[in-house]
């Protein structure tokens, strides 16, 4: 079995340490050898973002340093995994090095369809869940067919899930619309991030969704942000965190 | 065009529009309505992305040769009879225009829809100089009786409600007060721009694609009203800019199966009129603009963009737009696209357009053409930093946050520390005027450990290090 180095998102291991865990969980119980290098902090995604790429780039070369010599790096982020895999590049242009380690870094669950090949995770989940399709994840990592592109459908996201027993979806009205997070555009733009997510929950809302799960965290939180403070009954989970779940006898 | 003397932030006029909420919501879904249209008919082609592919490598070539595809449709145009322009800005274009319409002595002009035009502000300037330009596109033609620019670049009208077009309507052309039937008030506009056609002494349009190889051009309307404004007039003047070549006529095969369904989700629009020199009797003025467009080219970051062919499609699906607004961007072209033209053209007051987005990159891959559209606004953003425009408060917290983050025991530390600030401060410390997070969101519930924390524990209870 591979050796994985974990890449935890700096938010996650902040504010959302169960997401972590499960990922551990999921990686342990598909016979995943995982270490977590604990000088990993951020991927240097908020500076780049924001147009700092001076300020990300230090970062950017940690990350190299800790995770270079690991077979495999997995994360349970789209958008940090797309910031390494997407994004690096420039400030990798004199390491030729760099070029074959960032296809060994994988969001979770694409590790878990491509790499592990595994078709469906056994356990149950007897939920009625809305997939959000992180834009990161979706249109940079091309986990899923977007619904702008023209071709075969396929979602490795809700490919997994689906394997679950009990589960059903959601199904939304705007399939991949985006919540509004955005970073510091969730800040910088706060009227149009709010409407933008308030507009997703009330999606979930109609098409019954009894939890909203997605391959970000960070859409979560803007959208939790959200239903907490209005009081809706709807919850969030990571989908790390439904898949260690069903997977937890 | 925003002041000189407030600094425009696209977030100030995003926010006032979403203030407005029904009206927001209804911008939303009128736009998401033709977004959707479009994925019908982009589905119908099996071939949909192998055209976009062909169309982004045409237009790719275009670009890499517009100086000789330019001369070349420049000799064959004149091979057809019409005379060739070229104008390095907008103020060059304006006069030429001016020049052309005094020589022949004319006090009207009927105008199809044309971008180009709006981004020279042709309309005002050839008013100062006493002539009467008439927008003959319907939607054009509304928001110039409201006097003020259009909000999208292929529905100018978009933000305005036929109640509203009724209201209009009623004050300057005398329909019925209070009627809102689109039927009656489109007919009550054809009657009241038949007489602007009847009378106009000359015709200006827009141009969709320029034929390198024959001297041709196409104008594509769902109107009709570019063949009516000049058809009737002995005077045609096509207005373009440099990019809206292409080299040979096979390639309008291409380009326009993918404009009309991108654009409105039409197969085709209904009229795409082919020009080749004047007609009998007539005559045919091309003048064709640069302003901006080679400094573009000149950079290897940006130079896609001039791959857009104006379909609108990124606006449509555009979440921001579509909840701000396209007067939200004060510039001519708004939406993603005009996110990375207005900067190209003036960063420092264009600063904010390239974060009125949330990097969701659905742009990207609607656009026909293939213009990384958020990988560029990205671009923009690291061009805005590097030439100092972004405000010292944002580059401060971003240097710090990057100090923190380099030194793993300051980042332990200044987690715990949030985390604990965040779990015992009273609610008015976290949410208050400071914190914009929080005026319609909780932040989250902070945990008492971190996550590796909770690992080493973990690992440790394994019986592993
Ligand atoms: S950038 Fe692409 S999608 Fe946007 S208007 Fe231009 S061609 Fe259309």
């Amino acid at each position: 079995m591979p050796r994985v180095g974990l890449f935890i998102p700096c938010y996650i291991d902040q504010f959302y340490p169960q997401v972590g865990l499960a990922t551990v969980t999921v990686l342990e119980r598909l016979g995943v050898e995982v270490d977590y290098p604990t000088a990993q902090t951020c991927c240097g995604q908020p500076m780049a973002n924001t147009g700092c790429t001076d300020q990300a780039a230090p970062l950017a070369h940690r990350f190299f340093e800790i995770f270079r010599d690991y077979e495999y790096v997995v994360c349970p982020s789209g958008s940090c995994t797309s910031m390494v895999r997407t994004h690096y590049d420039d400030y990798f242009q004199s390491e030729p090095a760099f070029e074959p380690f960032k296809h060994r870094v994988f969001e979770l669950c694409e590790f878990l369809v491509d790499v592990l090949k595994i078709d469906q995770l056994g356990g149950k989940f007897p939920h009625k869940v809305g997939l959000h399709n992180s834009c990161h994840g979706l249109r940079e990592l091309r986990l899923g067919k977007g619904s702008e592109t023209v071709g075969p459908a396929y979602n490795k996201s809700r490919q997994l899930l689906a394997g679950l027993n009990g589960i059903s979806f959601a199904e939304l009205s705007r399939v991949d619309e985006c919540c509004g997070f955005g970073g510091t555009f969730a800040v910088n733009e706060e009227a149009v991030s709010c409407m933008m997510g308030l507009d997703r929950v009330a999606d979930h809302e109609t098409a019954g969704s009894e939890i909203i799960t997605a391959s970000d965290m960070s859409c979560l939180m803007h959208l939790e942000g959200l239903i907490r403070r209005q009081k809706k009954p709807l919850r969030v989970m990571h989908i790390a965190e439904i898949l260690a779940e069903a997977m937890t006898p | 065009m925003p002041t000189a003397t407030e600094k425009f932030n696209h977030a100030d006029d995003a926010t006032a529009f979403v203030a407005n909420h029904a009206r927001a919501k209804w911008h939303d879904q009128a736009l998401w309505f033709v977004r959707q249209k479009r994925d019908r008919m982009a589905n119908s082609l099996p071939e949909w992305e192998a055209l976009r592919e062909t169309a982004s490598s045409i237009k790719a070539y275009t670009i890499a040769h517009l100086a000789e595809l330019l001369e070349q449709f420049e000799r064959q145009a004149t091979k057809l009879g019409a005379h060739v322009h070229f104008a390095k800005d907008a103020a060059e274009h304006n006069e030429i225009v001016l020049g052309i319409l005094q020589q022949h002595g004319v006090k009207k002009a009927a105008k199809s829809k044309s971008m180009l035009t709006e981004e020279c502000h042709l309309n005002p300037f050839l008013n100062r100089h006493g002539i009467d330009v008439v927008d003959t596109d319907l939607g054009e033609w509304i928001v110039q009786l409201r006097n003020e620019p259009p909000s999208h670049i292929v529905l100018p009208a978009i933000h305005i409600k036929r109640e509203e077009v009724g209201e209009l309507f009623h004050e300057k052309i005398g329909t019925e007060k209070g009627a809102s039937d689109p039927t009656y008030l489109a007919r009550a506009a054809r009657r009241k721009l038949r007489e602007t056609f009847m009378e106009a002494e000359a015709g200006i349009t827009g141009v969709n694609f320029a034929v390198a190889e024959t001297g041709g051009f196409v104008v594509c309307t769902n109107e009709g009203n570019a063949d009516l404004g000049v058809s009737l007039p002995k005077l045609h003047i096509a207005c373009l800019g440099i990019e809206k070549l292409i080299p040979q006529a096979k390639h309008l095969a291409v380009f326009l199966r993918l404009l009309a369904r991108s654009a409105t989700g039409q197969p085709i629009t209904t009229y795409s009129s082919h020009f080749h020199g004047p007609r009998p009797g007539g005559e045919l003025h091309i003048v064709l603009v640069d302003n901006g467009r080679t400094d573009i080219l000149r950079s290897d970051e940006f130079r896609r963009s001039l791959n857009c062919i104006r379909c609108g499609a990124c606006m449509n699906t555009c979440p921001v737009y579509r909840r701000s607004g396209g007067h939200s961007y004060q510039s001519t072209i708004p939406g993603p696209i005009g996110s990375i033209l207005a900067p190209s053209r003036d960063a420092e007051t264009y600063y904010s357009l390239p974060y009125a987005c949330s990097l969701c990159g659905s742009c990207d891959d609607v656009c026909p053409v293939k213009i990384d559209i958020h990988h560029q606004l990205l671009t923009w953003r690291r061009e805005i930093a590097v030439r100092g425009y972004l405000p010292w408060s944002k580059r401060l917290s971003m240097r710090m946050m990057s100090l923190v983050l380099r030194r793993p025991w300051l980042y332990r530390l200044a987690g715990s520390l949030g985390r604990f600030a965040l779990r015992w401060s009273p609610r008015f410390m976290i949410y208050n005027g400071l914190n914009a997070w929080g005026k319609q969101r909780e932040l989250p519930l902070a945990p008492k450990q971190s996550f590796r924390a909770l690992y080493r524990q973990r690992q440790a209870k394994n019986g592993k290090s």
